[in-house]
């Protein structure tokens, strides 16, 4: 349990930089992009809104910058992230009713890619040295592809050449949003393609990793001793598998950063609507507190995520729960 | 140093030849390419032809120049930020691990936070702040991205330092009454080379991918030719919808390519820090009765390595 404990600490103090991040980089960055932006925007908005970005960016204020940051705080734990500029709305409720499309896509397809990479790679780290192994330089090279020109090519051959998929968006736009089948299954539809995208570029990591993992695991005594019981093979394997997936899970922390990253940009592909398409519009109309939101919210997603696989990772490995410093 | 040559499979090959290519890609690049990559010359959205192998842009531009013009930003950028970066995880991953106790609490909870926080995202923001005339330096941009990108190599090369620090030959050369810098840079840093190798060859993937990634979404000056500026201008003339696949595709394949070249020589890091996964490799060649039956149970062969044995 301490082990978590500690773990838990680490993400509570990964969000506090980030959050402190995003109050102080926009006040320290040289060249003042905040007073560049109220410069542009005055003028195309009401004196209130230039007031609310001042106020929320400490810009031409007379409070010390900790009392700045005391506010900050504050506003935060109200769930205030300030008012998006280029949406005249609040970036709470903006980030509220985009941030489904986002935790659906990338979660449904963050689930897959572990798993099917997962497995894949146990089965191929078993039949190591046989011709399945011509497999790796082309998951390396989907690896290496970034998402969102697979992405892109997936559209044109797919989609636009093919029709085997339907166009870009979330849903077919002759369905009522809604709970109903006809929606939802437009919706499943719609998803296909991006998930499986997500799906090709991901899955090489999952599956690369395993297959080395398994390598080595296959070469343990145990292995041989399963195999000297006369396991049937399956159990064998079995045996093997759930050896090799500890790293798997215990490195979640660094595959989930870089699956989310290149999804976010497969959502500006697709043209679905989620965070990702919002962090593109928020960074080409400089809409800052839009954007920091986005950070915020991108940054916990991942932090909570890890914390599901850290306790994971602590059902799996029963040596995780008595504290051993490595 | 015969022990650190690399297992000549086929993969390690294949890896430094795609490499030494682009490499050479970003040298010579902007002196071999047949027009100004930014100049409008030509007529508009040509397709491929011999004058122009890609095709022209929208605004009549030679894609195959911009490709090749592409190449050095692309490049310089990965290797800039992968080389901080590692510099980075060494410093503070080596001490860590061979300092240990209040020092080493402190920096791997360093590492870990930054190894938490989702790289891109904050790239992006990070990015967005910055004045446009900082955002056209690749450099700067090189050292943001190594900023984000160097915690993963710190774990790696921390582990690694802990397991070796308690050696033998490490311990006999502390009663000797070395110093610690000189145990820390002669008995130990020898010893990480192939993971910091490694860590180095996974940053540069990191960092060229991570450039692109900007770069298509337009933060980085969009008038400075790299391959994500490319398939940006691509994007956001229709290029794709248009069937103009010759502008949006190449620049991908070959940020793909290097990618691959990279982790091709990581496998060969691999086999060489875990002779295990040699073994997998191997093809038996010769008449098929000869052959010895494929490694399926228990056992790993262990490919008999010939170039290494020297004593």
């Amino acid at each position: 349990m301490r082990v978590l404990l500690r773990r838990f600490g680490v993400y509570l103090l990964t969000a506090w930089v980030a959050i402190t991040a995003n109050f102080f980089l926009p006040r320290l960055m040289p060249g003042n992009p905040i007073a560049s932006l109220i410069g542009k925007l005055t003028g195309q908005v009401t004196p209130q809104e230039v007031r609310s970005i001042q106020l929320q960016f400490g810009v031409g204020l007379h409070s010390s910058i900790w009392q700045q940051y005391w506010d900050y705080w504050v506003n935060l734990f109200h769930g205030q992230l300030g008012t998006s500029i280029t949406l005249s709305a609040s970036v709470s409720s903006v980030l509220a009713s985009q941030i489904y499309w986002t935790l659906g896509l990338i979660g449904v397809a963050t689930v897959l890619s572990f798993v099917f990479g997962t497995a894949l790679g146990a089965l191929l780290g078993w039949t190591r040295g046989a011709r399945t192994d011509s497999l790796i330089p082309l998951a390396t090279f989907f690896q290496a592809t970034p998402y969102f020109f697979l992405g892109s090519v997936m559209v044109l051959v797919l989609s636009n050449n093919l029709h085997w998929f339907p166009d870009l968006g979330a849903y077919d736009p002759n369905a009522t949003p809604g709970f109903n089948w006809g929606f939802i299954a437009s919706l499943i539809r719609y998803g296909e393609l991006p998930v499986l995208s997500i799906l090709l570029s991901s899955m090489a990591g999952w599956m690369l990793g395993m297959r080395n993992m398994m390598v080595t695991v296959i070469g343990e005594d145990f292995v041989l001793m399963a195999v000297a019981k006369g396991l049937p093979r399956r159990r064998v394997i079995w045996h093997a598998a759930r050896n090799a997936v500890l790293p798997s899970v215990a490195n979640f922390a660094l595959a989930i950063g870089l699956l989310v990253s290149g999804a976010l940009l497969v959502e500006l592909v697709f043209n679905y609507p989620g965070v990702g398409n919002l962090l593109l519009n928020a960074t080409l109309n400089e809409d800052y507190p839009l954007l920091q939101g986005i950070f915020l919210i991108i940054t916990l997603t991942v932090l909570g995520a890890n914390l599901i696989a850290d306790v994971l990772y602590f059902w799996l490995d029963p040596r995780t729960r008595t504290p051993v410093t490595q | 140093m015969k022990n650190f040559a690399l297992p000549r499979s086929p993969k390690v090959i294949a890896g430094m030849v795609i490499l030494g290519i682009f490499l050479l890609l970003m040298v010579i690049g902007p002196f071999i390419e047949p027009y100004n990559p930014s100049s409008p010359l030509f007529l508009q959205n040509l397709p491929p032809s011999s004058a122009h192998w890609l095709g022209t842009t929208e605004l009549g531009q030679d894609i195959f120049s911009q490709l090749l013009d592409g190449a050095r930003a692309t490049m310089v950028v990965g290797l800039v930020a992968g080389l901080v970066a590692t510099v980075l995880s060494i410093v503070v991953g080596v001490s860590a691990g061979y300092l240990g106790g209040k020092t080493d609490e402190a920096l791997s909870l360093t590492s870990n936070v930054f190894l938490s926080l989702p790289g891109l995202p904050l790239l992006i923001v990070i990015d967005s702040y910055l004045p446009v005339s900082k955002r056209s330096n690749p450099l700067v941009i090189g050292g943001v991205i190594a900023l984000t990108g160097w915690a993963w190599g710190a774990r790696v090369l921390r582990a690694q330092t802990l397991s070796l620090r308690n050696r033998d030959f490490v311990e006999a050369s502390r009663i000797v009454g070395e110093k610690r810098w000189r145990i820390m840079a002669v008995e130990i840093a020898p010893n990480l080379l192939p993971i910091l190798a490694s860590s180095l060859l996974f940053t540069v993937l990191y960092s060229v991918g991570a450039y692109t990634s900007l770069a298509y979404l337009g933060l980085t000056n969009t008038s400075v030719w790299n391959w994500g500026t490319m398939m940006y201008w691509a994007q956001a003339n229709n290029a794709l919808l248009a069937n103009q696949w010759y502008w949006f595709v190449p620049p991908g394949i070959c940020i793909a390519l290097v990618g691959t070249s990279l982790a091709l020589l990581n496998f060969g890091i691999d086999e060489f820090i875990n002779p295990r996964l040699r073994a997998a490799g191997v093809r038996v060649r010769g008449p098929k009765s000869a052959r010895v039956s494929r490694p399926r149970l228990g056992m790993t062969p262990v490919l008999r390595d010939t170039s290494g044995v020297s004593s």
